[in-house]
């Protein structure tokens, strides 16, 4: 290769690498902006703003869907696996909500730690199966295994 | 090292000729993968277990949001060899190749959003790969206003190639944003390094649409490309009476 290229080539991955730190500085500094949601954990933490709204993240605990009988009120926990919050909400839940399941909760948390959430979002990981195929998994009981053991599964 | 094969790529004659033979095939397999690819996926690949049908958006969601990366990989790529070796073609294919990025881009998101509401109950949220996504519709519009916008080819396949460069540190941001924070969007299924994760009946049809997209692209980019070698080159006398035979024929 030529001198003037290979002087042309290491000023334009000069450049790169100089675009690539500054931005690798600016995410890194970002990290609790970008993070789309607190964990309980971090919430117990006292990690999360104080009177503000907030997401929170987790896995719906078995068991703890409670629903009112006569309006769309329902509250459940949300746990990461060590901690868990109570999460109160009123309205339409999405078609995916269901007990084990991955939601996204945004809402302000009140004076006995419970977070009034505003919104519910669910969240599903990249596993697909045919019905059949978890219906097996369901009946030997492996399907807990099989989501629990992937990595990004219990997000 | 020899670099005379690398020096013949600069040719647009060379160009012209070599694609002139490469694109029926592409043409062809883009057509045949896509359609087998669609009907198999939206048909007759099993319904998810969680998401019944709706799942089969994955189908056309996750072809498009990988081309809509590797084109802009391209892009940057087309940019060094277009800054370091001063070749034209490089200049072209980034021109021709920024507005298929874009769209395909802008199809992504299209469908992501689908599929959003009735999976996750919102057709948007600012989450990091969702949020780095749209940057890259916008780097893929920066670079398409700036090449339009500056008169001077030169100067404009520079502009050109310097945002493409510096916008590829997007590229892992967005490969990433999905394993460094939390997010909405779930990791990526589709990967040629693991394991996939899920069963072949489902995946195959998804490999299937990743190939056809990948040869659409070369067929649309191609086409493109060499009727902007024509444009360019149309004062030299093989473009004449290049032009000339095409015009003969029609």
């Amino acid at each position: 290769m030529n001198p003037v290229r290979k002087k042309r080539l290491f000023i334009v991955l000069a450049i790169l690498a100089g675009v690539g730190i500054a931005v690798a500085l600016a995410l890194s500094a970002l990290q609790q902006n970008i993070n789309l949601f607190y964990t309980p954990s971090q919430i117990a933490a006292g990690e999360a703003p104080q009177g503000m709204r907030i997401r929170a993240g987790g896995l719906v605990e078995q068991g703890s869907v409670q629903r009112d009988a006569d309006s769309l009120a329902v509250s459940f926990r949300v746990t990461d696996g060590a901690e868990t919050v109570t999460v109160r909400y009123q309205g339409i839940l999405p078609d995916l909500f269901r007990e084990g399941q991955g939601i996204v909760a945004l809402g302000r948390v009140d004076g006995d730690g419970a977070l009034q959430a505003d919104e519910v979002l669910a969240k599903h990981d990249e596993n697909y199966m045919p019905p059949e195929v978890s219906q097996a998994l369901e009946k030997s009981g492996m399907l807990k295994h099989y989501e629990g053991g992937k990595p990004g599964g219990a997000q | 090292m020899n670099w005379t094969w690398f020096h013949k790529l600069g040719s647009p004659k060379w160009f012209y000729e070599i694609s002139g033979r490469w694109l029926p095939w592409f043409a062809v397999a883009a057509a045949l993968l896509l359609g087998v690819g669609l009907v198999w996926g939206l048909a007759f690949a099993p319904p998810d277990y969680q998401q019944g049908n709706s799942f089969r958006i994955i189908y056309i969601h996750v072809p498009v949001a990988f081309l809509a990366q590797s084109c802009y990989v391209l892009l940057a790529v087309a940019g060094l060899v277009g800054l370091v070796w001063r070749m034209k073609l490089a200049d072209i294919a980034l021109q021709c190749a920024a507005p298929i990025g874009a769209w395909m881009t802008f199809i992504a998101l299209v469908t992501g959003a689908i599929w959003g509401k009735p999976t996750w109950g919102t057709w948007w949220i600012w989450d990091a790969r969702l949020t780095s996504m749209l940057i890259l519709l916008f780097l893929y519009f920066g670079i398409i206003a700036l090449g339009q916008a500056i008169a001077n080819r030169d100067s404009a396949a520079k502009a050109c190639a310097v945002l493409a460069i510096v916008g590829v540190v997007n590229i892992p941001i967005i490969k990433y944003s999905v394993e460094w924070w939390n997010s909405l969007h779930q990791p990526a299924t589709f990967t040629l390094t693991e394991k996939p994760a899920m069963p072949m009946e489902m995946w195959l049809p998804m490999l299937v649409m990743v190939l056809g997209i990948y040869c659409f692209f070369a067929a649309v980019l191609l086409l493109r490309m060499r009727l902007e070698v024509l444009r360019r080159e149309a004062r030299s006398s093989w473009a004449k009476s290049e032009i000339k035979a095409l015009v003969g024929a029609a």
